[in-house]
């Protein structure tokens, strides 16, 4: 664990990215019972040195109680594990970072696109993606 | 003799004359460029389409040919949608059948990709509302919701308890043109083809109320960061009580259609079920998880704006297949009828809206007489609040399940990142193990009872 602390009453839980798998097993079992992950996401800081930072909202049936886990992924070939056999949810949510942020999963079964075409170049919620990115046809027509 | 593949195929190896064997030669372009082995829905889409002519015509000959050994069934693979009138929306399967048994079912989504949660970091704090209000386009008012939630948290903001009231109001008249949606449509790609203009009479009428309320009938924006946009205009709560008054006999109506059709029961009871810890660890959340006996509602578990107020219950089945999900949503209707009856009973006075000029308009008759008020409004259009540097993630029952909205803020007036989670985009996840065996006429009414609007799927 890197760093913990809470903030507007929800409890953060920074974690090393080697870390994560196990980190992930332990919550989802008995006794914290973390068995359903509601969310996959990530935040692009072009500044900051692992750049790509993931959030992982974990929520449990039992008592109620969430807890965000939070991984940096790293600048350079963004890659880290996947949560696919601990939470099967984690699979759409995984292809969806992977689409738009460009980070990868390891072991993932089926890291596909899912929002953008197959043949789409770059990832579109990166930071250096221009917002008008895509090529307008017969913008100098006017 | 040429085949006909062969001789619509302009260019050799090229597959002209297959328009979509283009997406498949793209697919495996995209493979071999970045050196890897294709992934399943990549392979879904290539099985289908992966025609050169050569392909094709090998294709036919194989098809014509007897089998070498007939005990062995190849499947055959269909693809249904994006264009199909009963996968709610652009909704694309690729299903792999033997006879009528699905083997395999690919989900492809994706087209109605808007790049919402892209624009969202390029507009203000209050122009984003506009914007999440279009990514579930049949529950508006949650949309709007869980992201207010989420920026009032990072501001620290109290809302006054009448705007509360009205968000209550508000979201259970929208989870009941929600579920209006779904029962019209759902009946409809099954066949109970009356039940859809019985059900689409009250949800014009939930429309109505809606427009009246804010100006708008379906993407209303509604709901502000610090309250709702005006109070109720006069003769709204008159107009509400006459519906709520009318709902519960007219889901009585529903019920005498479909609950005692024998068609209808014969193609939901039995159909589409998945054991509980699967769906779980799915993360399906919403009538698809309280159908199988999980008692689990955000509105209860987690209460916000005020829901702890209310006395509702949360309706359960234990099948957990289509026709409980259909009597959970039809008790979830009576139950918003009862939540928006005792909060119009109990209704606060106050204001509609927080009363922080920093963040919130001021009132418009001020501006022609408030040079303070002015200014403020001045500011907040052209520049924006500002936010506390943070993160948060607020979540709402929505009519389909958990919606919720993680917004990290870098203490600037736009939201460095608004991310969505779609409760359709997460349940339709389910549908890949719920098909598996089943017959592709139960695939319709497994995606029927899923609910998923692609509007919220695809973002």
């Amino acid at each position: 664990m890197v760093d913990e602390y809470e903030a507007y009453g929800e409890l953060t839980v920074e974690i090393a990215a080697e870390r994560l798998l196990e980190v992930c097993r332990t919550l989802a079992g008995a006794p914290s019972s973390f068995r359903m992950l509601s969310d996959v996401t990530c935040a692009d800081f072009p500044d900051a040195p692992g750049r790509f930072r993931l959030a992982y909202q974990l929520y449990s049936l039992e008592t109620g109680a969430r807890v965000r886990l939070r991984v940096w992924a790293g600048a350079d070939a963004p890659e880290v594990d996947s949560v696919t056999a601990i939470w099967p949810t984690a699979n759409w949510q995984e292809r969806e970072v992977y689409d738009l942020m460009g980070v990868r999963f390891r072991g993932h079964p089926d890291l596909a696109r899912i929002m953008m075409p197959d043949d789409w170049d770059g990832h579109p919620l990166r930071k250096d993606y221009p917002l008008g990115g895509e090529e307008v046809t017969f913008s100098d027509a006017v | 003799m040429p085949s006909d593949a062969e001789q619509t195929g302009t260019e050799a190896g090229i597959g002209g004359g297959f328009p979509l064997a283009t997406e498949a030669r793209g697919v495996l372009e995209v493979a071999r460029r970045e050196g890897r082995a294709l992934t399943e829905t990549e392979r879904a889409i290539a099985q289908v389409e992966a025609f050169t002519p050569e392909e094709a015509a090998a294709r036919m000959r194989l098809a014509e040919a007897p089998p070498e050994d007939p005990g062995i069934r190849k499947p055959m693979v269909i693809n249904l949608g994006p264009q199909h009138p009963s996968t709610h929306g652009v909704l694309r399967l690729i299903t792999e059948l033997d006879g009528e048994v699905i083997l395999d079912v690919h989900p492809i989504v994706g087209y109605l990709h808007t790049g919402i949660e892209k624009q969202c970091e390029n507009k203000t704090y209050w122009q984003a509302v506009t914007l999440v209000t279009r990514m579930d386009y049949l529950s508006p008012y949650f949309n709007t919701q869980a992201y207010c939630l989420a920026v009032e948290r990072l501001l620290g903001m109290e809302i006054p308890a009448r705007a509360e009231y009205l968000r209550v109001i508000m979201c259970e008249l929208n989870r009941i043109a929600s579920h209006l949606v779904w029962l019209g449509t759902s009946g409809l790609e099954l066949g109970a083809i009356s039940v859809f203009f019985y059900t689409y009479r009250e949800r014009d009428k939930a429309l109505d109320l809606g427009e009246m309320i804010s100006g708008e009938r379906m993407n209303t924006r509604y709901f502000q960061v610090g309250g709702c946009a005006d109070d109720m205009p006069k003769g709204f709560e008159a107009a509400m009580r006459e519906f709520i008054g009318r709902m519960p006999s007219r889901i009585d109506e529903y019920e005498t259609l479909l609950s005692g059709n024998q068609i209808w029961l014969d193609r939901t009871k039995g159909v589409g079920v998945l054991p509980v810890d699967q769906l779980i660890g799915l993360g399906v959340t919403g009538p698809a998880l309280r159908a199988a006996g999980v008692a689990h509602d955000l509105r209860k578990a987690a209460p916000y704006s005020g829901y702890e107020h209310f006395d509702f219950d949360v309706p359960v089945a234990t099948e957990g297949d289509v026709y409980a999900r259909f009597t959970v949503r039809l008790r979830e209707m009576r139950e918003s009828v009862r939540i928006i009856e005792q909060a119009l009973d109990g209704i606060p006075e106050g204001s509609h809206i927080a009363d922080d000029r920093k963040v919130v308009l001021p009132p418009r008759e001020e501006l022609a007489v408030s040079m303070e008020a002015l200014i403020h409004h001045f500011k907040l259009v052209t520049e924006g609040f500002m936010v506390p540097e943070g993160e948060v993630y607020a979540a709402v029952e929505s009519p389909r399940g958990e919606l919720g909205c993680y917004v990290v803020s870098d203490g600037g007036p736009k939201p460095y990142r608004c991310h969505m989670r779609d409760p359709s985009f997460v349940n339709l996840q389910a549908l890949r193990p719920m098909a598996k065996g089943a017959y592709l006429a139960d695939l319709i009414a497994m995606i029927g009872s899923l609910d998923n609007v692609m509007g919220g799927v695809d973002r």
